[in-house]
């Protein structure tokens, strides 16, 4: 049993991160992810990593892009508009492919929006946000547990398919107190031979690029980021269900609003109603074909997605379910948790009308 | 008397940018006029040999790095 | 070789053999070929790292032959601080451009040096974006021609050019400071002996090293490579003096 701790969700990614052996942090304040950046500073003299807090988001990106290429685990963390500043670099990781976790405490948009949660980020995390053909792993934890145990797994994953991991949490999740199980620090030990960390005689020179100005080495280059991203379509897939097995009404919802949600399917069981739950853990790869699977299932009559945002993920749940049976969408924006009790009334009243 | 130096250019590589030679405190060298090498250039080359004094400007100054100098051993 | 001579000057192996992407007489190749030689006399080919800007010098990482990164438009100052912070006894360097160091990425140049960032800035200015086709940079000298001002700059509307090492020389951050030319042979052999210096309190670790170096584009400045270095005398090093700004212990 690992220590067990009373957390905020950002100091809980915070911590988890030390204990993944991170060794660079790079970022830049912004509400409602501050205090990632205020734990770790206040940790700092006491363990081995690195912190800079940078001129922008912009220059964080890219300092992350230089540890990772000196071979070392490196983070960043940051919200909806400051990843937004991320972009290019995040598309120059993906193709340099080096190895590096960032988080997207998000917050509700467009614009400078409002720093209340929000879950408008969606399309950005999962389609590519940055320029050029690239993906990433994105990882959306719903408790603060989770923003341990998902700091853990992104940087692992993240070593293995030397890609960026993101973790889109959001600020309910970032600012919300829970009891967590703190993991006993992970011994790191880097391998990766392709980090430029000096030419030594017995090997040819590094270097770390995502420039390709040869149209066929280009496409060669993507031919084979394509390769990877099939790989980790295939191997890395994570979804919860809940009360899924006789579900005849499927409510798809990740991050806080797939808490809300159980809630949503306990008060509907109560009412008689046969509703289940399907969360994606990974956004990016996304469990198409489990929808696939459920869609195809005789008894399902429904998908009701519900977000935060006025409609990005139920993009994806339509693409899976193409077709095969009504997919509706509930959200709120503003950083407003759509209620059970109106989800409910919105899922009774188009479930009247099938 | 023989030349105090000398240098060899690796024709191929040269550019023909004439640094060297407007560098040259001793005109000892010029670009071939009547002659390019494979990629067009009028490269450099030594065309008054003897009054080299192994100085190493042309060399210094060369952006592609294709001068070796030579020195007479003293 | 010829009995009774010896080699005095060569290629530094520091260099690779790829031939250069530079056009002729491109100060780029001699300040390659000098901060390469440096490196080899210093035998800290083992230890250097560094980065590569978008521009001319993007394909820098295929003639030094020491670990490069190639960072993103303006971002090398983000990228070498990272490296050094992570790799604290490795030599880093950036190598960036007018347009990358002094427009897109003055930001992250100032913070680097206010920060004190533990690596060498060598910072091409030539006045101009020769890599897109000569358009203005932060650069250009007033009255200037580039594409982007067929009329010449006019500092009324576009201001002046930026002496980025006037700026970043009173900044605490910065332990060393110095702007060189190519222009001639007794310049190139000045800012090799400024590398070295620089690389040295890298050694120190006592703050960042910048180092100017006053550069040419023929090709942008539409004139030939022995016209440019004239240009440099009469044109630039006027407004861009050449010397050490700041060192340590002065
Ligand atoms: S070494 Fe000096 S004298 Fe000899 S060719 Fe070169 S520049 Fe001229
Ligand atoms: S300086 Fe070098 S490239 Fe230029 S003409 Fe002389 S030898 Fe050729």
């Amino acid at each position: 049993m690992g220590e067990i701790r009373f957390m905020k969700g950002n100091e809980a990614l915070a911590e988890a991160a030390i204990r993944a052996g991170m060794q660079g942090y790079f970022g830049y304040p912004i509400t409602p992810q501050s205090e990632v950046i205020e734990y770790l500073a206040a940790e700092e003299p006491n363990h081995d990593y690195t912190l800079i807090q940078a001129e922008s988001e912009v220059a964080s990106i890219n300092m992350v892009y230089g540890g990772a290429a000196a071979g070392a685990r490196v983070m960043t963390t940051t919200s909806s508009p400051g990843y937004s500043l991320m972009q290019e670099g995040v598309s120059y990781i993906a193709c340099a492919e080096l190895p590096c976790v960032v988080a997207n405490i998000a917050r509700g948009g467009p614009g400078l929006g409002t720093i209340q949660a929000g879950q408008g980020d969606y399309f950005q995390a999962v389609k590519g946000g940055g320029h050029g053909d690239y993906r990433q792993i994105v990882l959306a934890p719903n408790s603060v547990q989770e923003m341990v145990d998902h700091t853990i797994l992104a940087f692992e994953l993240a070593d293995k398919y030397r890609t960026p991991v993101l973790i889109l949490s959001d600020g309910a999740i970032g600012q919300m107190m829970e009891k967590v199980e703190l993991p006993d620090p992970i011994p790191y030990k880097p391998n990766k031979p392709w980090a430029t960390t000096g030419k030594t005689h017995d090997r040819e020179r590094n270097y770390i690029t995502s420039l390709y100005i040869q149209s066929d080495d280009m496409e060669r280059k993507n031919i084979s980021l394509q390769k990877k991203f099939r790989k980790i379509e295939e191997k890395e897939v994570r979804f919860e269900e809940y009360m899924i097995e006789d579900a005849e009404l499927i409510i798809t919802a990740y991050g806080v609003t797939s808490r809300t949600s159980k809630k949503i399917v306990d008060l509907a069981r109560e009412a008689g109603i046969k509703l289940g739950l399907h969360r994606p853990i990974t956004l990016w790869p996304f469990p198409s074909e489990r929808i696939i699977e459920l869609a195809s299932d005789d008894k399902v009559k429904a998908f009701f997605s519900i977000e935060m945002s006025a409609g990005q993920m139920v993009e994806d749940v339509k693409l899976a379910v193409n077709g095969r049976k009504p997919t509706f969408f509930y959200g709120r924006t503003g950083g407003i948790i759509p209620t059970p009790e109106e989800v409910i009334d919105f899922i009774q009243k188009k479930a009247g009308e099938l | 008397m023989p030349a105090k130096g000398y240098v060899e250019i690796l024709v191929d590589t040269c550019k023909g940018c004439g640094l060297c030679v407007a560098n040259c405190p001793t005109q000892c060298l010029a670009l071939k006029q009547d002659d390019t090498n494979v990629f067009g250039y009028h490269y450099s080359y030594m065309s008054d040999p003897d009054k080299c004094i192994a100085c190493m400007n042309c060399a210094v100054m060369c952006p592609d790095s294709v001068i070796t100098v030579y020195k007479k051993k003293s | 070789m010829r009995e009774g001579y010896e080699v005095i000057y060569q290629k530094p192996k520091t260099l690779t053999d790829n031939k250069m992407h530079y056009c002729p007489g491109c100060i780029h190749g001699i300040m390659h070929k000098i901060f390469m030689e440096v490196v080899e006399e210093m035998d800290i080919q083992e230890k250097t790292v560094g980065v590569c800007p978008v521009g001319c010098s993007v394909f820098a990482y295929d003639y030094m032959d020491v670990d490069m990164q190639e960072a993103a438009h303006g971002r090398a100052a983000a990228v070498a601080t990272a490296i050094k912070r992570m790799l604290p006894d490795r030599m880093v360097f950036s190598y960036q451009g007018d347009g990358d160091l002094a427009a897109i990425g003055t930001a992250e140049t100032l913070h680097a040096c206010n920060r004190g960032e533990n690596f060498l800035f060598i910072f091409i200015n030539n006045g101009i974006y020769g890599m897109t086709g000569g358009q203005m940079a932060p650069t250009t000298l007033n009255g200037q021609k580039t594409t982007t001002s067929p009329l010449g700059r006019d500092k009324k509307s576009m201001g002046s050019p930026l002496k980025m090492t006037e700026m970043v020389t009173p900044l605490d951050g910065v332990a060393f400071a110095a702007r060189v030319s190519g222009n001639n042979p007794a310049n190139v052999r000045k800012a090799k002996r400024i590398f070295r210096k620089a690389l040295e309190i890298q050694q120190q670790n006592i703050g960042t090293q910048f180092v100017e170096v006053v550069s040419n584009c023929p090709s942008g400045w539409k004139c030939t490579p022995v016209e440019s270095m004239d240009w440099i005398v009469e044109q630039s090093i006027p407004y861009y003096p050449l010397g050490i700004f700041k060192e340590p212990g002065k």
